[in-house]
């Protein structure tokens, strides 16, 4: 049975965490808007960009000069698995299940005799894939620097996984992140990047019959390269609301915990004080009549 | 005919203008060119330079590194990479991407050094023009 004055301590320090727990969602939700804004302000870009793109890739496909980042190296034997996770824990099982993911998907590229390369951004998920895949590990990427998630961080990914692509180190690039659906649920999504693929964006009939300078191939080339950015600025977008989505919710479960684990104390503590002074009146009565 | 059309300036992180305009100059790979209500739709790459967009009677000038525009009938977009309003350019922004610019002449390889001296010398105009406002 332990003390009153231990389980006066313990409920303060159990006030004080679910203080902490509560600060943190509230910083969430505020970072998460935030975070939310940013996804909606890169979406009309992306999808112009999407759908520029898919025009251009229906016409150049099967086309033999396509540019190798639409048709592949024709080759998937090495495949480049980008891992974008959080800089920071405490969001839940959010950095786990991209992790979990990229796991499952590397394994299976090895059963079937690939060779696996993997490159992270963000600390959490190195730190995980560091135990049993650390010699899969090409680079990784600190995130832990920047304050506002911009397009040149993006960039400055999608041209080291380009400048890999050119000297032929992989294959095949498929990206990792989580899909941001709502505060509750971000699904773990895996993209391929390289060679690029256009789905869903079916045929666009009412497109006028543009004309293009310069010709379309020179221009598929031309944009290939900052569509693989766009989709990795996206992907991080996400990612970044999935991961403030992640920790509310956290943070608002950790709250509740607390205070259900205050009331079960309270309870305990009022029992005990009650217990003493009953112990205490039975020793003065006992007394008083033994006189 | 419509005396203006929609203009939409796009950058990867946000809309950056959009109003009904009645022409807009744009940089594209093969020269300057003006659209104005009911080109024929058109379909160009950037190269790093000035848009000027006329909506209102007002005149604004963005400097844009790359990107491409999509020229409608009705509509005109411009997904640019990055994109500054003229006034806000400076001379050491400019040195700065022409330094980086030059720089990767010298790293790339052999078939790809000619578009990118175009484009180092594009930034090199654009910057002369901004040192002479």
């Amino acid at each position: 049975m332990p003390s009153l004055k231990d389980l006066k301590n313990r409920i303060d320090s159990v006030k004080n965490t679910r203080k902490i727990t509560k600060a943190m969602q509230m910083v969430a939700a505020a970072k998460l808007r935030r975070a939310q804004e940013a996804a909606e302000a890169a979406r009309p870009y992306a999808e112009r960009m999407d759908a520029v793109l898919g025009n251009l890739a229906r016409s150049a496909a099967g086309s033999p000069t396509a540019p190798l980042l639409l048709r592949g190296t024709g080759r998937d034997d090495v495949h480049l698995l980008i891992v974008a996770t959080a800089e920071r824990g405490l969001c839940g099982g959010f950095n786990s299940s991209i992790v979990k993911l990229a796991r499952i998907h590397a394994q299976k590229l090895l059963d079937a005799g690939k060779t696996v390369k993997i490159l992270t951004i963000g600390k959490k998920g190195r730190d995980q894939l560091r135990r049993d895949w650390s010699k899969h590990f090409v680079g990784h990427v600190d995130m832990s620097e920047v304050k506002k998630l911009g397009y040149t961080n993006a960039h400055d990914v999608a041209d080291d996984v380009l400048a890999r692509f050119t000297a032929e180190e992989f294959d095949v690039a498929t990206i990792f992140y989580s899909e941001f659906q709502s505060v509750m649920t971000q699904v773990p999504t895996a993209l391929q990047l390289i060679p690029a693929k256009f789905d869903g964006a079916a045929a666009d009939d009412t497109a006028p019959n543009y004309e293009y300078e310069p010709s379309e191939e020179e221009i598929l080339a031309d944009l290939l390269p900052r569509s693989v950015a766009t989709q990795i600025f996206r992907a991080l977008l996400e990612n970044a609301a999935s991961e403030q989505g992640a920790r509310m919710s956290a943070m608002d479960n950790a709250s509740r915990n607390a205070s259900e684990m205050i009331d079960k104390l309270t309870i305990q503590y009022n029992r005990s004080r009650q217990a003493a002074i009953t112990t205490e009146l039975i020793e003065i009565i006992a007394g008083a009549e033994a006189l | 005919m419509a005396d203006t059309m929609q203009f939409d300036l796009v950058s990867p992180e946000r809309k950056l203008m959009s109003v009904e305009a009645t022409s807009v100059v744009v940089p594209g790979h093969e020269g300057e060119f003006t659209a104005m209500p009911g080109h024929a739709p058109f379909f160009s790459t950037l190269r790093p330079g000035f848009v000027l967009v006329t909506a209102e009677g007002k005149e604004t000038e963005f400097f844009v590194t790359g990107g491409f525009a999509e020229v409608s009938e009705t509509a005109i977009t411009i997904l640019a990479e990055t994109s500054v309003p003229r006034g806000e350019v400076t001379r050491e922004h400019m040195d700065d991407l022409l330094a980086v610019a030059e720089d990767g002449i010298q790293k790339a390889a052999e078939h790809h050094r000619p578009a990118l001296a175009q484009r180092a010398n594009d930034l090199r105009f654009a910057r002369d023009q901004v040192a002479n406002d």
